[in-house]
């Protein structure tokens, strides 16, 4: 544990040359920051992100699944974060509304559908995968993160741990208290805000008064940095230079990626009742799938052909590993009391046989 | 208050013993479990440095050193929080909260999230946190520092409770919970921090299981049921109930979570009556749940109403004025009597 006091916060730019950018047309200012085989990856997780989410909306409306909340629209702030991690060696904790970074960092497609579609004996993170689940508690991880990131520093670990939140969990105690600490700690620690504009209809001026989330760091002794969340090259440089920071040891730091939560804020959501549809029209000018796609085949590395094979590639597997998840067996009724303590108490067991002996 | 050596002590026996009070005891687990597995590490708000405001962990930055000896922020919740991404990590975390009020600032992250863990990754990680906190009244503290919120967390499934009243208890149950692979309250009576000294086996890796109240005084009439410092208040209240000819067996249950259903209705059934007694709030106590239970499982044993005392329906007072919220002699000698005589 380091106890002297941090350097004071500077942008993880400085000195350097402007961080390269891919503009809504396809082109791009500077050169790539990632290799033709990392857009590949990217693009394929994008487009897979999708998918799925067009995919888990059609299964939720035909009850096959619970609520789900789609990624639509943040794509390249969820994958290009993710990206910038190594999934043998560092940790992931996401939110709620980061599956591609997920699956990315190693959850197979069948977890991820079992998990959704109740099939709980499969929907396990398997041993091995560097994942926390998923959080429903707005914020709660954010300290949970900052304790694993501390774990990897006492234990003379080179890993970095990189925690999602949305902008709404900005304003909760739990991202006060665990930025706070990872600072006091100088904790390998990432923190990734998906500012989406909405948390469900809060916008983001209601929020919080500030200009830029990532202004929030400065008091808590780390960097903090605020990139075009729709543009692939700008987040993935700015995660990458901060998981290149906390890998030297020299702590967390705060990445803001400003985005739009296109979709509804999940499927028992209607966006209409508070915001205009003309705003939602101006977000999807920015698409970061659509800008990614253009690029890549303007710099001849995909032609159209290609996409739409890739497309059809992704539709096909999500549609094989949804079924076979459809065929796995539901859980017993008694599941309920498995993984609440490692031995049943006296008390659970009688209440598990009552279970058992009346369902 | 009497002393533990004044009562039949069913633990096993021969043992090599030490004199301790309850904090000497704790230290001691502490330091057990510190030197048996390099994993455990201590951490909160000035237990570093100071050693803790009662001092409890005195000595023992300098002992294991700033990396497993540590203050943190003054964050309840980032210090649970944190406990869990330890664990993770491969640490087995005892993080202090200064004072059990103060868990309220930390409720989000025991109850929904530490408690439940392990069932919400589906097994893949368990918590093996031990979250000590020091609580109870008769000590003229500030507001929240005396509250008995622990029963709160008996309904937050997946997490243990534990509450002991004595030296060898808080000695080896503490080990246990540190050993323990699932999250574990464990709350200490700061009255009886130093007040209450007793006999401590120093002999071997002696680990005293969950779930298993103990009969600390016997008695024929009434049986007294209570954990943590409200044990020793019962034992007084027997003390003189002794002397108006009423035999009253005291029960401590050690563990709320879990509980000892077995020992509990054996301890009632053979004197018939019971009274529950705890600091917490009456209502919706954990008084009511002991209650329920004896009459589900002990009703044809039973001669007279299961009755509880218990504090106050009301915010912990100021100090002032707590002997009129907590269980007193007198309100507890009241209630066997009432049972007694009905």
């Amino acid at each position: 544990m380091v106890q002297e006091r941090a350097e004071a916060p500077a942008s993880l730019n400085d000195g350097q040359s402007a961080p390269p950018r891919l503009n809504p047309d396809g082109s791009a200012d500077g050169t790539s920051p990632m290799s033709p085989g990392q857009l590949h990856e990217a693009l394929r997780l994008m487009l897979q992100s999708h998918a799925i989410d067009e995919l888990a909306i059609k299964l939720q409306r035909l009850k096959r699944i619970g609520l789900y909340a789609p990624v639509t629209g943040q794509e390249a702030a969820v994958v290009g974060s993710s990206m910038a991690l190594d999934p043998q060696r560092d940790w992931m904790v996401p939110a709620s509304r980061e599956q591609p970074a997920m699956l990315r960092h190693g959850l197979p497609l069948e977890n991820f559908f079992a998990a959704y579609m109740g099939r709980l004996d499969f929907a396990a993170i398997p041993p091995g995968i560097k994942l926390l689940p998923r959080q429903q508690a707005i914020g709660a991880q954010l300290p949970q993160a900052a304790g694993l990131a501390w774990a990897v520093k006492l234990r003379h670990e080179r890993a970095v741990t990189m925690v999602y939140c949305g902008d709404g969990a900005s304003s909760e105690g739990d991202f006060h208290e665990s930025l706070n600490l990872a600072g006091v700690m100088r904790a390998p620690l990432v923190i990734v805000v998906i500012n989406n504009r909405y948390a469900i209809s809060v916008p983001f001026h209601k929020q919080t008064a500030a200009a830029s989330l990532a202004d929030r760091a400065v008091g808590y002794g780390m960097p903090g940095i605020s990139v075009d969340g729709d543009d692939l090259f700008a987040v993935y440089s700015a995660s990458a230079g901060a998981v290149a920071r906390a890998l030297e040891g020299q702590g967390p730091t705060l990445i803001e990626c400003r985005t739009y939560r296109v979709g509804f804020h999940n499927t028992s959501d209607n966006p209409n009742d508070y915001r205009d549809s003309a705003e939602v029209q101006a977000a999807r000018d920015h698409d970061p799938i659509g800008r990614l796609e253009r690029y890549v085949v303007a710099q001849g590395l995909m032609t159209l052909g290609d996409l739409a094979d890739l497309k059809e590639e992704i539709r096909a597997e999500l549609d094989t590993v949804q079924r076979h998840v459809a065929s796995l067996p539901r859980p017993e009724p008694d599941f309920i009391f498995q993984h609440v303590y490692e031995q049943l108490p006296t008390r659970l067991e009688h209440q598990r046989a009552d279970l058992r002996g009346t369902g | 208050m009497m002393a533990a050596t004044a009562h039949p002590v069913p633990n096993p026996a021969p043992r090599v013993e030490r004199e301790m009070s309850i904090l000497e005891a704790i230290r001691a687990a502490l330091i057990a479990e510190m030197e048996r597995d390099e994993r455990v590490i201590l951490y909160g708000m000035d237990v570093g440095t100071l050693g803790g405001v009662f001092r409890v962990t005195r000595g023992l930055q300098e002992r294991f050193g700033i990396d497993r000896v540590f203050d943190t922020p003054l964050a309840e919740g980032a210090i649970v929080g944190a406990s869990i991404g330890l664990s993770i990590g491969g640490m087995i975390p005892v993080p202090e909260i200064q004072f059990l009020g103060f868990t309220f600032q930390a409720f989000h992250q025991i109850g929904p999230q530490l408690a439940r863990y392990r069932a919400r990754s589906r097994g893949r990680f368990h918590m093996p946190v031990t979250i000590r906190a020091p609580y109870g009244g008769g000590v003229r503290t500030p507001e929240f520092h005396p509250d008995s919120v622990e029963s709160l967390f008996t309904q937050t499934p997946g997490i243990k409770i534990v509450c002991p009243a004595f030296p060898d208890d808080a000695r080896h149950l503490l080990s246990r919970a540190i050993r323990d692979p699932d999250p574990v309250l464990f709350v200490e009576p700061q009255r009886l921090y130093r007040t209450i000294r007793g006999p401590v086996s120093i002999d071997g890796d002696d680990v005293l299981p969950f779930g298993r109240a103990r009969l600390v005084r016997q008695g024929t009439d009434a049986t007294l049921i209570a954990w943590s410092a409200a044990v020793h208040v019962c034992l007084a209240a027997a003390s003189e109930l002794q002397g108006m000819g009423i035999s009253a067996a005291v029960l401590d249950l050690r563990t709320l979570v879990p509980l000892d259903v077995e020992g509990l209705v054996k301890a009632v059934v053979s004197t018939g009556r019971a009274v529950v007694v705890h600091e917490s709030p009456l209502t919706g106590g954990f008084g009511a749940e002991i209650a329920a239970t004896l009459q589900e499982e002990a009703f044809m044993s039973l001669d007279a109403p299961v009755l509880r005392v218990g504090g106050r329906d009301v915010p912990y007072p100021p100090g002032t004025l707590e002997d009129h919220f907590l269980p007193t002699v007198p309100r507890i000698v009241a209630a066997v009597r009432r049972t007694v005589e009905r």
